[in-house]
């Protein structure tokens, strides 16, 4: 694949770049870690008793707690942070996590969904579009815990 | 330097299989509020969504994978000056109920600084005709003190 000057991509869909969601507060507790742990079939004790986090557990906490009547007919919630772009069928995308701090019960924390990169590349059957979120979760004293960069590709 | 033959470069990390049924599944999209049809639906997932059988999350695999590095950190005499600091993970190729996967990893690249080294780690969850459905990567920080835990 190689870049190739903006032709699917216009203006208004550039011009989310930067979008940043409302903060999302949650405050973690010892039986939602613990539904986790056992949910992946951890091994680590303090993983199952709910001592700690294990690493992915953010992606279980900050998972929208839908209605439901915001679901699709698939069961999907619909994501209205994501702004349609030309392209709609998702392909496999990446994720990429750098931990700066353990999470455990009774820490209160924010995570804020920021659109940061919006660009296309032609692909062996067209043109394809990628754009990156980043879910920023701090402590409420803006201590950063995890920064998770999702790439998603659009064909 | 490295004192524990384990974390040097071509070092295996032990490998695990995973052989979810449907109650796992079950319980780890109760545990996200995910309700997508192709975990659960099967007449949904073949027919609609044209899936072999009910389709395992991607970051439930994702995490089979992490584990394979939180797992063989936990059991280094270094332990506690061991820390995950990077993941990366790309789903592929989807997975099925009935289906055994198998999560490992390999040590590529370690490199040194004065406050801590960093352990490069490739990472894999294969499926049973030894397709990579999920790739990954890690890197592990070494300080040279005592981390958080």
């Amino acid at each position: 694949m190689t870049d190739t000057p903006a032709a699917l991509l216009r203006a208004e869909d550039l011009a989310h770049i930067g979008k940043a969601s409302q903060p999302q507060r949650e405050i973690v507790n010892r039986r939602d870690i613990r539904k986790y742990a056992i949910a992946t079939n951890q091994r680590q004790q303090r993983y199952i008793n709910g001592d700690v986090a294990p690493p992915l557990f953010h992606v279980a906490l900050f998972w929208p707690v839908v209605e439901l009547d915001e679901l699709t007919p698939d069961g999907v919630a619909i994501d209205r942070f994501v702004p349609t772009f030309p392209l709609t069928r998702a392909m496999a995308g990446g994720l990429h996590i750098e931990y700066h701090q353990p999470i455990k019960p009774g820490d209160e924390l924010l995570a804020v969904r920021t659109l940061t990169n919006v660009y296309e590349k032609a692909g062996r059957s067209g043109a394809l579009i990628f754009y990156e979120v980043v879910l920023a979760v701090t402590a409420a004293s803006g201590v950063p815990v995890v920064t998770e960069t999702t790439t998603r590709i659009l064909r | 330097m490295s004192t524990v033959e384990s974390l040097d470069v071509g070092a295996l990390l032990p490998s695990r299989q995973h052989t979810p049924d449907n109650a796992e599944l079950f319980f780890y999209n109760a545990a996200l509020w995910n309700a997508h049809r192709i975990h659960y639906d099967l007449p949904y997932a073949t027919k609609e969504e044209g899936y072999d059988g009910l389709v395992i999350a991607g970051p439930m695999i994702g995490d089979w994978m992490t584990q394979v590095v939180d797992d063989w950190l936990q059991n280094q005499p270094e332990a506690d000056t061991l820390m995950l600091a990077e993941l990366d993970y790309s789903n592929r190729i989807a997975a099925f109920i009935g289906e055994t996967l198998t999560s490992g990893g390999i040590v590529t690249e370690v490199t040194r600084s004065a406050d801590a080294d960093k352990i490069h780690i490739d990472l894999f969850v294969k499926n049973e005709r030894d397709e990579i459905i999920t790739p990954g990567k890690a890197v592990v920080l070494w300080s040279h003190g005592t981390v958080a835990k």
